[in-house]
C-alpha cells in the first residue's frame, strides 16, 4: 500500500494553489483541438473537492447563458495549467451542492479575508 | 487500483504490482523431470518457518527463503540457471500480460450478485420476492435442468485476466503499473506473463492506444 501511494505522489503537483469551497477560481485548462492546443479559461464556485492522492478532483459552477455548467478537473492533472484565485469565499459547508437550488441573489457568498 | 497521466494527460486506470525480485529455484528437465520449466520463488518469509526440505532447495538456490514457489513451463530455447534473478525488467514498457489470481471470496451470494439476476421489483405488489430468482423450471419437466443458475458460493476462484498492457516498469522499487483491474484483495499473490493469446492482446493494444 505504500508503494502505491509512493507511485502517487510522484504524480502529483508540487505547489498546488488553494483551491477551497466557495471560492470563486479561474481554471486555465490545455485544450488540443485538432493538433493544436491552446489554453482555455473555465470561471466559477468551486463546490467541493472529491477524492485523495492524484485521484482528487474539484468541482467548478458557473452560470453560462442561463444554463448552470458544472465541471470536474482532477486537481493533478497535467491539462491543467494553472488556477487563479478570484475571490475566496466563506463558505461553512465542505461540498457546496446546494448552490444548485439557488439562483441570482440566493447563490451569493460571502467573501472572506 | 489508482491512476496516472500519460503524455497527453489523459488519466490511465493502473493497478500497482510489485513483481520481484524473483529467484529460480529449480530448473525442470525434460530429461530428468519430463517435462522443462522453471521454479520461482517469491516474497521473504522467516528462516524458522521454512521447514528442512525446503531449506535444501534455497539453499541449492542460494537464496534467502521465498514465501511463493510457482513453476512455469518453458518454451524450447529458453534457458535457465538456479540462482538467476527474475526482475521487473523481464516485462517490457509496452508488453501486453495475462494476469492470474484468485479472486475475492464473497461467501454463499444471492443470483443478483452472483450472477447479474435482475430481481423483482421494489413495489407494485411484489411480496418477499425481491432479490429472489423467480421460477426454476416449468413443471411439466419435473426437474431441474442441470446449470441453472442459483446462489452459492462466489469469489475466491482461479481467473486469469488476459491482454493487460503494461503501462510503467519502476525496476527501482520492483513496481510494474498494469493497465486497469487485476483478480484478488489487496496484497494477494499472482501470476503475470507475457500475454498468451497474442491475437488477443493485439486488439486489446490497438484499442488502448
Amino acid at each position: 500500500m505504500e508503494k502505491v501511494t509512493a507511485v502517487e505522489r510522484e504524480q502529483m503537483k508540487k505547489k498546488l494553489p488553494e483551491v477551497t469551497p466557495g471560492d470563486t477560481v479561474r481554471v486555465h485548462v490545455k485544450i488540443v483541438e485538432g493538433g493544436r492546443e491552446r489554453v482555455q479559461a473555465f470561471e466559477g464556485v468551486v463546490l467541493g473537492r472529491k477524492g485523495g492522492g492524484v485521484r482528487e478532483t474539484f468541482t467548478v459552477r458557473r452560470i453560462s447563458h442561463g444554463v448552470g455548467v458544472e465541471r470536474t478537473f482532477p486537481l493533478h492533472s497535467p491539462r491543467i495549467e494553472r488556477i487563479d484565485m478570484v475571490r475566496k469565499g466563506k463558505v461553512r459547508q465542505a461540498k457546496l451542492y446546494f448552490l444548485r437550488e439557488k439562483i441570482g441573489r440566493e447563490a451569493r457568498i460571502k467573501e472572506s479575508r | 487500483m489508482s491512476q496516472v497521466f500519460d503524455d497527453e494527460g489523459n488519466i490511465v486506470p493502473v493497478t500497482v504490482v510489485e513483481a520481484g525480485p524473483c529467484v529460480v529455484t529449480n530448473v525442470r528437465t525434460p530429461e530428468r523431470d519430463g517435462y522443462a520449466a522453471v521454479q520461482v520463488g517469491f516474497g521473504a518469509v522467516a528462516e524458522r518457518k521454512v521447514s528442512k526440505p525446503m531449506k535444501g532447495v534455497f539453499a541449492k538456490a542460494k537464496a534467502a527463503p521465498r514465501k511463493a514457489l510457482r513453476e512455469f513451463r518453458l518454451a524450447s530455447g529458453e534457458n535457465y540457471t538456479v540462482g538467476q534473478e527474475i526482475k521487473v525488467d523481464a516485462f517490457g514498457g509496452d508488453d501486453i500480460v495475462d494476469v492470474t489470481g484468485t479472486t475475492k471470496g464473497r461467501g454463499f451470494s444471492g443470483a443478483i450478485k452472483r450472477h447479474n439476476f435482475r430481481g423483482q421489483r421494489d413495489t407494485h405488489g411484489v411480496s418477499l420476492m425481491h432479490r429472489a430468482i423467480g421460477s426454476i423450471g416449468i413443471s411439466d419437466v419435473g426437474r431441474v435442468w442441470p446449470g441453472q443458475r442459483m446462489p452459492g458460493r462466489y469469489g475466491g476462484e482461479r481467473v486469469t485476466i488476459r491482454g493487460l498492457k503494461v503501462i510503467r516498469v519502476d525496476a527501482e522499487r520492483n513496481l510494474l503499473l498494469l493497465k486497469g483491474a487485476i483478480p484478488g484483495p489487496k496484497g494477494s499473490l499472482i501470476v503475470i506473463r507475457k500475454a498468451f493469446h497474442k491475437a488477443q492482446a493485439r486488439r486489446q493494444a490497438a484499442k488502448g492506444k
